[in-house]
């Protein structure tokens, strides 16, 4: 048995990776890193800060996310041709693999870790497949208004009790989805909640869902603790009215935007980061950064948030000390940063220069770069550990 | 390790560089005018219809999707653009849609490079 899982992984390439004397080893360290064009993933450790090994075939990666199985050993891949493919970390080949929709954005998995939703531009609606088997479940057609016209769904999210978050784009809604049966579920809708909401996320503890707004200033708030209070509106005049700028690459909004207290999030068509206390969700700062943010990432303790933009200013991260409300550190790692992930602890962020073809890895108490690993048009990197916690 | 505060003689140091680069392409765009009207390929240089079509694909992609098959974005496939007027569309393209989230690239393309990139989407980019 130990002969034979030692020749399996050296057929994989996991061998360098400090793999244990009996050639088992763990995926608390692993991820993955997206290359949108080629529609292939790299498999990453960041113990040592090197690649395993490459997944091919699977499909139009472009704006494409993952989530992890409870266990940490798969990966379930959305792509935006409607692919979601399950992934094997440790063997580095595709386990299942189907086409369920047109177009889609994005996923989650449940609470138990029972099941992989889906949230798709076309059909707009939901799709809730068997994490197992990625079998069919349950279909949530994201029809709104009169005409039964269909919305693109975005801002999909688990939540505690077996259920999921998402906003319907095109109707301004907040739809919530309990599976506790999960052939039939059972939705409540928030309707009228502001004009295209244009990504979703629920706060680390599972308590309070946002979604952004891109039609008009605000964030739309719904505590899920109290849902009869129904959803109100934060960040009401950011903008006053003021011209906006261009928007040439859409925020994205996940849990990470906490930090301690307070939640950081990117304002529209401003270059600027929006905090709020997330007790009384009142503004506590605008913090003037370089362009237009995309992603508002805190590292996992809090005290750094980390920003990247849209173009044509992407070259460029800026950081923010979050006792400070501060930019406190900037730097140019390449053309077109698209993404970044910390390692669990935050020790590490690893950050994708689409244009470079290389992701970057860089200490982050005194931004020193650790690592560069070449990658084909990397975009999103996804560690593991996203397994354990609530919302990514 | 460099920490820099946003109001740093450094970021003014930027601050006027990015003013400068506005100077230079409101120039370039002044510059190209004249050209729009004129040739086939609108007079671009190759490199730069290379580093246009890469622009499509990768960050207009990000709404239209990579392939052009739509995103939040419409679809820029060449059946879905066949019959639209060229001149509209250009017109899209540097001065966004009110009301939805498509900017305008006036600011970062010339009037020659919009109609360059219209054609290249109704013939199926390169």
């Amino acid at each position: 048995m130990k002969t034979w899982m030692r020749i399996i992984a050296v057929i994989v390439g996991l061998v360098p990776a400090a793999v244990a004397a009996d050639g088992v080893r763990g995926t608390g360290d692993l991820g993955i890193v997206v290359e949108r064009a080629a529609g292939s993933i790299q498999i990453v450790e960041t113990t040592g800060r090197t690649s395993l090994g490459r997944v091919t075939g699977l499909g139009d990666l472009s704006h494409a996310t993952a989530v992890f199985s409870r266990d940490g050993r798969h990966a379930y891949v959305f792509g935006r041709d409607g692919g979601l493919s399950k992934v094997d970390l440790l063997l580095a080949r595709i386990e299942k693999r189907i086409i369920q929709a047109g177009n889609s954005i994005g996923g989650a998995i449940s609470q138990d870790g029972a099941l992989i939703a889906v949230a798709n531009y076309e059909p707009g609606g939901v799709r809730v497949f068997d994490a197992r088997t990625l079998e069919a479940v349950a279909d949530i057609p994201a029809v709104w208004g009169e005409g039964g016209a269909r919305s693109k769904v975005v801002g999909l999210v688990d939540l505690p009790g077996q259920r999921f978050a998402f906003t319907l784009y095109d109707a301004g809604e907040i739809w919530i989805a309990d599976l506790a049966d999960p052939k039939t579920p059972a939705l409540v809708k928030h309707r009228g909640i502001g004009k295209l909401p244009y990504d979703g996320l629920v706060t680390p503890d599972g308590r309070y869902y946002l979604a952004g707004l891109f039609g008009e200033d605000g964030v739309a708030l719904l505590d899920l603790w109290k849902p009869e209070e129904g959803v109100r509106r934060i960040l009401g005049d950011y903008g006053r009215g003021a011209e906006k700028l261009p928007v040439y690459k859409m925020p994205h909004l996940r849990g990470w935007a906490k930090a301690g207290d307070l939640v950081f999030l990117p304002a529209i068509g401003r270059h600027e980061v929006l905090v709020v206390d997330a007790r009384s969700w009142a503004e506590v700062a605008r913090i003037p950064v370089h362009g237009q943010p995309v992603f508002v990432m805190a590292r996992p303790d809090g005290r750094q948030v980390w920003v990247n933009f849209a173009h044509p200013l992407n070259d460029t991260v800026q950081v923010i000390d979050a006792a400070r409300l501060k930019v406190v550190h900037a730097f140019k790692p390449g053309k077109a940063v698209l993404h970044m992930e910390f390692t669990p602890r935050g020790e590490q962020v690893w950050i994708s220069v689409r244009d470079e073809d290389r992701v970057d890895v860089f200490d982050t108490r005194d931004f020193r770069r650790l690592a560069s690993l070449p990658a084909d048009k990397p975009s999103g990197i996804l560690f593991a550990a996203r397994a354990h916690r609530i919302g990514l | 390790m460099r920490i820099q505060d946003p109001h740093s003689e450094w970021w003014a140091r930027r601050r006027n560089s990015r003013a400068l680069a506005a100077i230079a392409l409101a120039a370039a765009l002044a510059a190209a005018l004249p050209a729009a009207s004129a040739a086939d390929d609108g007079g671009l240089l190759p490199a730069r219809a290379r580093e246009l079509a890469y622009l499509v694909r990768q960050d207009c992609g990000s709404c239209h999707g990579m392939t052009l098959k739509g995103g939040l974005g419409a679809p820029l496939l060449p059946e879905i653009l066949a019959g639209k007027h060229e001149d509209a569309l250009a017109a899209i393209i540097l001065d966004g849609m009110p009301g939805t989230p498509m900017p305008p690239w006036r600011p970062l393309l010339t009037e020659a490079e919009a109609a360059w990139i219209v054609r290249a989407l109704k013939e199926g980019l390169p």
